[in-house]
């Protein structure tokens, strides 16, 4: 009888403490991460060695491709309909209740204008496909970027402005954005960068 | 743990059908592993751990625009003018710009024995007294409030280099932040991004034709 009994324990592994550690590993990812947020386009920042963190609420995030396209996400959806009937009103563009919902959600945005009406018809999985694709004016001729910067700031007054760009972006492209906010008068902004590994000291 | 159920269970042994209800006391934590595996191989896959850093740069407006005096009076006071060029290279030059010298423009690189070693050099005063400000730092003795403070009076102190960056289009953004990386490192507090002119367009050329473009327009 002993033997079997033997045998029968050994084949129960204990799980509690397994379980114990699986369990403070998932309070650690959920108390320390962020997510992320979802991006029309891939961009790699450049490191350095600055360790400034970025605040999390009231940001103005100014995304830029390596091709130049510009996008812009808001992280509060309430600055997100107001700036949308502001720089509507702005371009001659009326918005349904629909379609601003449906902008509300959306996590970035960069649309020009005339083809915005189009874009909130499509269904969703749809704007990701064609987001990447459009990219926010920023010429001389047609600066809708300077427009929607504005209205947003009209919004919310502790916007903090923060500029993402891919480390292969040409510096023209960048030169656009500044010289945009530098006519608003926004002289103060982030970039964002990732953490050099390399002490500052060598 | 399981040990101590066993225990338990073990009380009620005498009744008979002991095994059975061993069992029942013991739980099994296999499937709650398993759950919990999953979320965090979703909280892995689906979040960012660490916020990204920044940079703060403050850019000068455009009414209070810089006039060509002031300009000037930088450039004299032994300002130094890093030009961002395409393929990463940067060149630079210390004070007024010579059209006449085609050596005046150097080459210089963004590695550390390059640009950084140049500032380095200009600014070593203030980088003496924000690594001891440092140590101070570290053993404790001032806060951090004070050391913000005492640096950028050390950084704005009057003999401090003023650093000119212009970019052409053909660099890239990582150049930029290259270049103001250096900024940070050099502890140099007194730095502008300003628009490239024809002047170092000039310069370039002039550099490349080893002084024949100079020379050209001086005849012309």
């Amino acid at each position: 009888m002993s033997k079997v009994k033997v045998a029968r324990k050994s084949t129960l592994i204990d799980m509690t403490a397994m379980s114990d550690v699986t369990v403070l590993l998932l309070t650690f990812f959920m108390l320390t991460s962020t997510f992320v947020k979802k991006e029309p386009v891939e961009v790699s920042t450049p490191a350095s060695v600055s360790e400034i963190k970025i605040p999390e609420t009231n940001i103005l995030q100014i995304l830029i491709d390596p091709t130049g396209k510009v996008f812009l996400s808001l992280d509060k959806q309430t600055d997100m309909i107001n700036t949308l009937t502001t720089v509507g009103g702005e371009l001659g563009v009326t918005f349904t209740p629909e379609e601003i919902q449906k902008f509300k959600i959306q996590k970035t945005f960069g649309v020009p204008m005339k083809s915005m009406k189009a874009f909130l018809a499509l269904p969703a999985e749809k704007e990701d496909e064609i987001l990447k694709d459009y990219g926010i004016p920023t010429d001389s001729t047609d600066n809708q970027f300077k427009v929607w910067i504005k209205a947003a700031r009209a919004t919310n007054q502790d916007l903090r402005i923060a500029i993402k760009a891919d480390s292969k972006t040409p510096y023209k492209v960048i030169k656009d954005v500044m010289t945009s906010l530098q006519d608003l008068r926004e002289n103060r902004y982030n970039l964002i960068t990732s953490l050099k590994v390399e002490s500052a000291n060598k | 743990m399981a040990e101590l159920q066993t225990n338990d269970g073990g009380g009620k042994k005498k009744k008979g059908g002991s095994k059975q209800k061993k069992i029942s006391v013991h739980v099994d934590f296999t499937p709650m592993v398993d759950m919990n595996m999953l979320l965090i191989t979703f909280f892995m896959l689906c979040t960012s751990l660490s916020k990204p850093q920044t940079m703060e740069i403050n850019m000068p407006s455009n009414d209070q625009k810089i006039t060509a005096e002031d300009r000037e009076k930088v450039k004299a006071s032994q300002a130094i003018t890093l030009v961002l060029s395409g393929g990463d290279s940067i060149f630079y030059y210390t004070g007024q710009p010579d059209y006449k010298d085609y050596n005046s423009l150097k080459l210089s690189s963004y590695k550390a024995d390059g640009i950084r070693s140049l500032l380095m050099k200009r600014n070593q005063e203030a980088v003496l007294k924000i690594n001891d400000l440092k140590k101070k730092k570290l053993e404790l003795k001032i806060t951090q409030e004070q050391f913000t403070k005492q640096a950028s009076e050390i950084k704005g102190g009057k003999n401090t280099p003023v650093v000119i960056i212009k970019a052409s289009d053909k660099a890239t953004y990582k150049n930029l932040i290259d270049a103001l990386d250096e900024m940070q490192i050099c502890n140099i507090g007194k730095y502008v991004i300003d628009k490239i002119t024809p002047a170092e367009f000039f310069l370039m050329k002039n550099r490349e034709t080893k002084g024949a473009h100079a020379a050209k327009f001086g005849n012309s």
